[in-house]
């Protein structure tokens, strides 16, 4: 910028010169692109490439509520569709069918929905406890789109007393056992460096897990998605996103602490922020975003009536938690550690799953379970990559026979405990 | 030439979207998804909106009074009866719901030296936009822009003379039920009528019945469904005691093409007559030709509430076969039906198939002492 403004020099005299012409010819596709653009859209694109055959409609019921109100003399249940038009032409709504007969509606705001446009259909509709319906949209041309409800259940509207049965399965799934978890940090004090590489071994081993079952989940979501929404790419970005960003800041962080910049290593030594925590936070980080997924996918799967909540599915996440928490501390087991980073990683890691879970019971979104996910996956792989790095600083045997069983169990753990919790 | 601007087609232009409204849509939505949530999450309760944009309920019941009001069933709203009026139907044959002038073009009599009469049609097959239930439109196949097609009705020795013009896109026929020479019978290839030709279809009408008319062209089943059909009357010499007489075509409508039917009714328009009930006067003697032209469904019914009737099937013979307040009939079979209502009030008539009827085929006939 500052050679710009300096005129005096004949060098930027020449420089702006050609930076004008250059201008000019970065510029000109883009305004011959909107001619182009202009001729389309005022005098068409030739009788050829139009047709008369009908519009591409394509409708997507995204979630069904199902609300019962018991009043003294009857009981009133409604049935709530959240439509989007997915495809690229404007469709009308005109008539809903229930389980093959015709019933009245209202919809909000329009009938007519514009390409990615929403509607809320409103019914009053006697649905049967426990029972399958299935919901038909028929539009102004004829065409149908339809959307099950393998089984009725009352969905749970935000109301205190919901939002602590969220909260809870939050706090039992997520909070106590990671808390649990991190427990072990006295335990893992002064043990020696090969030990050390078995437990860092055994955690990216957990890591591993946690991030092919984030990426699993999050294609069979992405998968469900509306083509338009591109659910693939929206997972490719979130992973990439996340393990980019985390792996740049990471090394900017260490380089700084490296440099032994005088301010910088004192605010670290204060803090108490080795490269070491960093890495443990930044594992709090990704699990913490993986058990938001975790959450979305049991709040969900509660709402949806998919899961009864026994002490069985509660035990199976409590064991498979715990675990986490073991890996978050493995990096800084050796380190002298405030409480108090413990606990922020703990909460860091823990709280997101009750987050997921009222996110997921009120308002299951799939775009935003898949991005969660993908996002939590992305941040997971890039600890693992840190966790690699870190161990190789010590020695470059990495793959010793102790440490690769260790990666075997720590995966085989995680396994085995997920066995309990097929949502 | 016969003017035509009645049976075109009706033009359907999709709207045309640009990248901006897409952005502000997907802007919008999220705004829109962030406020939704806000609230829920803050526990506030939404009213039920009823924008100048949205529908409420009309079948049966009201949604304003929601949410003590009953569940009802049914389509919302109401079609265009500008083009297709079912309940004009009902009474309509030889193309007496036009006025005189208009008539001509499509129907003549001239009285023969026998005492019969000779009976003229004009038949257009077209192609057109129909509106089956509120605003569902199904790309029919059409005799004159409607469907069923017009009623024929004439009396047993008539000669009738039906000039089919396709004008229609692809071959269609016009194969009747009843007496005719099988070089009329619109059913082999040689005797489809290609788009822009014509045929006349010529033969004397016997017996005395109930029957029906409908495309033979292949494939069957789509040109049968798509609309091609009409009921075809012969009334007997010694003319039936005096009634009010209703036409009854049962059909139904595959709007996307997966050989199950979306929509039922008789005369076309789901649940039409529920919203505007037939009205009957109460003593007096109703007679319904019933006619069943469903397609993919091997059967269909007829089922009054309160009363009982005599059934005549196929109208050929004059003693009832059947006193009954349910019929049964294959595709192509018909009957005709008579019956008093004893008291004044709604009477529900329905396919006892409850899924015909909750998909359209249900209506209401309404006795009352006055006349109508």
């Amino acid at each position: 910028m500052n050679k710009l403004n300096n005129t005096s020099n004949p060098d930027t005299e020449k420089t702006r010169g050609n930076s004008f012409s250059r201008w000019t010819l970065i510029l000109l596709p883009l305004v011959l692109l909107g001619l182009l653009i202009v001729i389309i859209l005022f005098f068409g694109p030739g009788q050829g490439l139009r047709t008369n055959f009908p519009p591409v409609e394509d409708l997507v019921i995204q979630r069904i509520e199902l609300h019962r109100e018991d009043f003294a003399q009857n009981t009133s249940r409604e049935m709530i569709l959240h439509v989007l038009n997915n495809g690229p032409s404007k469709t009308t709504i005109s008539q809903v069918m229930v389980d093959e007969a015709y019933w009245p509606f209202t919809i909000t705001p329009k009938q007519s929905l514009g390409h990615l446009e929403r509607a809320r259909i409103h019914m009053l509709y006697p649905w049967v406890e426990g029972e399958a319906h299935e919901i038909t949209l028929i539009t102004s041309t004829g065409a149908t789109f339809s959307k099950g409800v393998d089984v009725a259940v009352s969905s749970p509207t935000p109301s205190w007393s919901y939002l602590g049965i969220f909260s809870l399965l939050g706090v039992y799934v997520g909070i106590i056992p990671v808390f649990l978890g991190l427990l072990w940090f006295p335990a893992l004090r002064n043990i020696r460096t090969r030990t050390m590489h078995i437990l860092l071994s055994f955690t990216v081993g957990l890591l591993a897990f946690l991030a092919l079952d984030a990426i699993a989940e999050g294609l069979e979501i992405a998968l469900r998605l509306p083509e338009s929404l591109e659910g693939i790419a929206v997972l490719v970005a979130g992973f990439a996103g996340s393990f980019l960003f985390l792996s740049a800041v990471s090394r900017r962080t260490r380089e700084r602490a490296e440099t032994e910049q005088e301010e910088f290593a004192d605010k670290v030594r204060q803090a108490n922020t080795g490269p070491q925590v960093i890495i443990a936070y930044t594992i709090a980080l990704g699990i913490g975003l993986h058990n938001l997924g975790e959450g979305l996918a049991i709040g969900s799967a509660y709402a949806l009536g998919n899961i009864a909540l026994g002490s069985m599915l509660v035990i199976g996440f409590a064991l498979h938690n715990t675990t986490e928490g073991l890996a978050i501390i493995s990096p800084v087991a050796r380190k002298q550690v405030r409480v108090t980073h413990l606990i922020w990683m703990g909460l860091l890691a823990g709280v997101p799953t009750i987050l997921g879970a009222w996110i997921g019971g009120f308002t299951y979104s799939a775009f935003w379970a898949v991005l969660f996910l993908s996002i939590g996956a992305g941040a997971i792989v890039q600890v693992v990559h840190t966790i690699f790095t870190q161990m190789t600083v010590d020695t470059d045997r990495l793959l010793t026979v102790r440490n690769t069983f260790g990666l075997g169990a720590g995966f085989a753990v995680m396994y085995l405990t997920g066995l309990l919790v097929a949502v | 030439m016969i003017p035509l601007n009645k049976f075109m087609p009706t033009k359907t232009t999709s709207g045309r979207h640009s990248r901006r409204n897409f952005l502000l849509a997907g802007m919008f939505s999220v705004l829109g998804a962030l406020w939704v949530g806000l609230q829920k999450l803050f526990g506030r309760n939404q009213a039920m909106q009823y924008g100048p944009d949205s529908l409420s309920a009309t079948a049966g019941g009201s949604a304003d009074a929601f949410p003590h009001s009953p569940h009802v069933f049914g389509t919302v709203g109401d079609i265009h009866t500008d083009d297709f009026d079912p309940t004009d139907f009902l009474s309509a044959w030889n193309f007496n719901d036009l006025p005189p002038e208009e008539r001509s073009d499509y129907y003549q009599e001239t009285s023969r030296a026998d005492g019969s009469t000779l009976r003229e049609y004009t038949f257009i097959a077209v192609d057109k936009e129909i509106e089956i239930a509120p605003g569902v439109y199904f790309p029919a196949w059409t005799y004159n822009g409607q469907v069923p097609g017009p009623t024929i009705r004439a009396t047993e020795g008539d000669h009738l003379r039906i000039r089919f013009l396709n004008q229609g896109s692809h071959p269609h026929t016009i194969h009747f039920h009843g007496w005719h020479h099988p070089a009329v019978d619109g059913a082999f290839p040689d005797q489809f009528v290609h788009p822009g030709e014509e045929f006349v279809y010529e033969f004397d009408a016997e017996p005395t019945g109930v029957h029906l008319y409908h495309c033979h062209s292949t494939p069957l089943k789509r040109h049968i469904h798509k609309g091609l059909y009409g009921a075809y009357i012969v009334d007997p010499v010694e003319p039936r005691s005096e009634a009010r007489e209703l036409v009854m075509v049962m059909n139904g409508f595959d709007t996307n093409f997966d050989a199950d039917n979306e929509v039922y009714a008789v005369n076309t328009v789901a649940f039409h007559y529920m919203n505007h009930p037939i009205r009957v006067r109460t003593g007096k003697p109703v007679r319904i030709y019933v006619i069943n032209v469903t397609e993919f469904d091997p059967i269909n019914s007829l089922h009054i509430h309160a009363v009982f009737f005599d059934v005549y099937r196929t109208g050929t013979r004059t003693t009832s076969h059947e006193y009954t307040d349910t019929v049964m009939m294959c595709q192509a079979e018909r009957a005709i039906i008579e019956c008093t209502f004893r008291y004044p009030g709604r009477y529900m008539f329905h396919a006892h198939q409850s899924e015909f009827a909750e998909l359209g085929w249900m209506g209401v006939i309404e006795a009352t002492d006055a006349p109508v």
